[in-house]
């Protein structure tokens, strides 16, 4: 008995294999983007929605007490990169993808790519939802297509300069506004004993919005064909500033999140990072004994007078293909995302920065922060998620992308190579991994 | 006295015992040099597995504040009860659920997995029937076949019968167990005599009766072996539950530590909660060995001289 099960198991694993293999063939660039019906279901709604923030439980309460007739039931997992995107293209293949599921902007062209995503556009009140949010944020969710609505915005991760305002106050140096008075003070900190920052080797996702604020985009769609761009002019002049300061040893290279890392904040000898809405948090808990010395301010430019914010971060809540109440969906996702009970509790919970423009003037993000001496941290956020650029595209392959990029840039900060060729290379298995998955590159 | 110098010193008091009894000692001698360059490479062997528990030990013992902030491989303020305390609230003491889920899938996994592994082995070793050695070398071949790589098939044929997302998802595979009855039949072979069965059968006891009453206690320290192999597998198996699970109230303890650290980024408080998450998970598994060890080592130890 046993040994028929697994020999049918055996079997299977054979026949599912060929079966996989044949699936992966059929990607497909646009498809059908016309947006289907989007009509109300008769009766009771039952829904389900993946995401991996803690606590959203209590928020999705709130709204199944208020509509009886959608319920919508909460599904967890580690986060996207973590398996449940992988957990979704299976669903996906297996046809029990669940109604909704949060994705980050950077993996939405993934599932846009593989056809997992149901355009929203039809459905009541969604396009009217564009001026809801802030408008790069709506660019990430309908790919630049005018009729489109892929997900719904959900959080974001302008990025501005934590620094440690007692310590530059303290040793006479200027806070940069330039990446140029960036650079010589790093000088300036580096005569203390201590680093400006840390460049952060395998947080690709950081390096991207540097590139995204200098006004650079990775990728390109025309509707059918990809244009990968990974070292392009602005990428590479981001890549060689960044190399210059590792070069004269005015920046630290530890990995990120590790113990060294916090502790570098923690005892001051790294003074500033650059970094989303969300490390606000990151730093108060990692650098406890810091408490009070911060403050943040709008991220160095490359030119003095610009205004440009990078992005670093962020998810959107996506319904999936083959939901049988699109409706419905979009009508929760909008509440979840727009409302500001709904959007105050995320923030509460899982410190979410929204998307939505009224969600910037939440009471709780205009309240001064203790640990950062009582400033209005948010503030500063809110006039950088304006700054940011809605131009910036994301590839189909990302998680390939940080991987290969990451790799590269672990080499060049122990002296192998240089970010700028790392971006190079990164570039080449970029196209190639496109090629593979026959998805359409443009060379 | 000087010429004592140059015989060795025994040191294992039990040798020299045997030494004393029989002169030219057989068997290879060792010198002090190898017995010391042994002992060095156990003792950083030991080192490197042990460092990593006693850090979280320690680490688990902190608050946050001094979690960064002090020697990671000493003790700063005792926190560890209230840590544990604050772990088992936080969200209404899922953490305990997902112990006890883990418990149920590896304990109750693992019990019927040995029955299924015994009784197969035993049939394979004791009765003949046509095509038995090409089923236990179809078996053998599912030895190789590491679950990794079954947990996507699994999960594709689980959703055929939409039992994806259920206890029996992660329960129902973690039942079969291809080196268990690989085991069950070599000690089967080894240590049930066919006059005991023989004897059974005149006494009038059916083949299932004589199994469960004579069979399965010669056959026992095999039985608590494959029982110890397989309830690790399932207790440390996180592939299989992370593809098939989305409900965090059937996670178990493994999958729910790894969702936890994967927030870690957005949610720093978290990773306490993680570390003493991880301390807690390990006691079962320490307590299962210290209680069924000494099976263990009669079972690996069986068979092996003929």
């Amino acid at each position: 008995m046993q040994m028929k099960k697994r020999a049918v198991a055996v079997a299977l694993l054979t026949a599912a294999s060929v079966a996989l293999t044949g699936c992966a063939t059929t990607t497909s660039t646009g498809g059908s983007a016309a947006a289907g019906d989007c009509k109300p279901s008769t009766g009771k709604v039952n829904l389900d929605f993946t995401t991996w923030i803690p606590g959203i439980e209590d928020v999705v309460a709130v709204w199944n007490k208020e509509n009886p007739d959608i319920q919508v039931k909460v599904q967890t997992g580690p986060n996207g990169n973590g398996g449940t995107y992988q957990n979704f293209f299976n669903q996906l293949k297996a046809g029990n993808a669940p109604d909704l599921g949060q994705i980050e902007y950077d993996a939405l062209p993934n599932f846009r790519v593989q056809d997992g995503l149901t355009n929203l556009a039809a459905c009541d009140g969604v396009l009217d939802a564009k001026k809801d949010f802030v408008d790069w944020t709506w660019g990430q969710v309908n790919f630049g297509e005018e009729d489109a609505v892929y997900a719904i915005p959900q959080d974001a991760g302008p990025m501005a300069m934590f620094y440690r305002s007692d310590l530059f106050k303290a040793n006479n140096i200027e806070v940069p506004t330039t990446w140029a008075e960036f650079a010589t003070a790093a000088v300036e900190v580096r005569k203390t004993g201590a680093y400006i920052t840390n460049f952060s080797q395998s947080d690709i996702n950081q390096f991207a919005g540097f590139v995204w604020q200098a006004g650079g985009s990775w990728f390109q769609n025309d509707g059918t064909d990809w244009t990968v761009d990974l070292a392009g002019d602005t990428s590479v002049k981001v890549a060689d500033y960044w190399q210059d300061l590792i070069d004269r040893d005015l920046v630290s290279t530890n990995p990120p999140w590790t113990d060294e890392w916090n502790n570098a904040y923690n005892t001051g000898a790294a003074w500033t990072w650059n970094s989303a809405a969300w490390g606000a948090n990151s730093i108060a808990s990692g650098a406890p004994t810091t408490a009070g010395k911060w403050s943040v301010a709008l991220s160095p430019q490359w030119e003095e007078g610009d205004n440009a914010a990078g992005n670093w971060g962020g998810s959107s809540t996506a319904v999936f293909k083959g939901s049988k109440h699109p409706y419905e969906a979009s009508k929760f996702a909008l509440w979840l995302n727009t409302s500001d009970e709904a959007l105050t509790m995320l923030n509460k919970a899982a410190n979410l920065y929204p998307a939505a423009k009224s969600g910037l003037e939440l009471p709780a993000l205009k309240e001064g922060v203790p640990f950062y001496g009582d400033q209005a941290i948010y503030d500063v956020f809110a006039e950088a998620s304006a700054q940011v650029s809605p131009d910036f595209v994301w590839g189909p392959t990302m998680t390939q992308v940080y991987n290969d990029a990451s790799d590269g840039f672990k080499a060049a900060v122990s002296g192998n190579g240089t970010l700028t060729e790392a971006l190079n290379a990164t570039q080449k298995s970029t196209i190639a991994a496109l090629t593979a998955q026959a998805i359409p590159v443009k060379k | 006295m000087s010429t004592r110098v140059d015989t060795p010193i025994p040191v294992r008091p039990r040798r020299s015992l045997a030494q004393r009894m029989s002169p030219p000692a057989p068997g290879p001698r060792e010198s002090p040099l190898a017995r010391a360059g042994a002992l060095i490479v156990m003792g950083v062997f030991t080192l490197y597995f042990l460092v990593p528990i006693w850090w979280l030990l320690v680490a688990a013992t902190k608050n946050r504040a001094q979690f960064t902030g002090t020697n990671p491989l000493w003790f700063a303020d005792f926190n560890l009860f209230e840590n544990i305390a604050a772990l088992l609230n936080y969200r209404d003491g899922v953490y305990l659920k997902w112990l006890l889920n883990s418990a149920l899938y590896a304990g109750g996994g693992a019990l019927i997995a040995t029955v299924i592994a015994g009784m197969c082995g035993y049939a394979l070793a004791k009765y003949r029937f046509p095509g038995r050695e090409l089923l236990f070398n179809v078996v053998l071949g599912g030895v190789l076949v590491p679950a990794t790589a079954l947990a996507l098939p699994l999960f594709l044929i689980f959703s055929q019968v939409s039992l994806t997302n259920t206890f029996w998802a992660v329960f129902l595979p973690s039942l079969v167990s291809p080196f268990g009855v690989y085991l069950a039949r070599i000690y089967a072979a080894a240590s049930v005599p066919d006059e005991l069965i023989e004897a059974a059968r005149l006494d009038g006891a059916g083949e299932v009766r004589t199994f469960f009453t004579v069979s399965m206690k010669l056959m026992f320290p095999a039985l608590i072996t494959v029982f110890l192999f397989q309830f690790v597998a399932i207790w440390n198996n996180f592939f299989l539950p992370l593809i098939m699970l989305r409900d965090e109230a059937l996670f178990p303890v493994t999958l729910g530590l790894y969702a936890w650290n994967s927030q870690v980024n957005q949610i720093p408080e978290i990773r306490a909660y993680v570390l003493i998450g991880a301390l807690l998970s390990i006691i079962p598994l320490i307590i299962i060995f210290l209680l069924l060890q000494r099976f263990w080592r009669n079972g690996l130890g069986a068979g092996s001289v003929k």
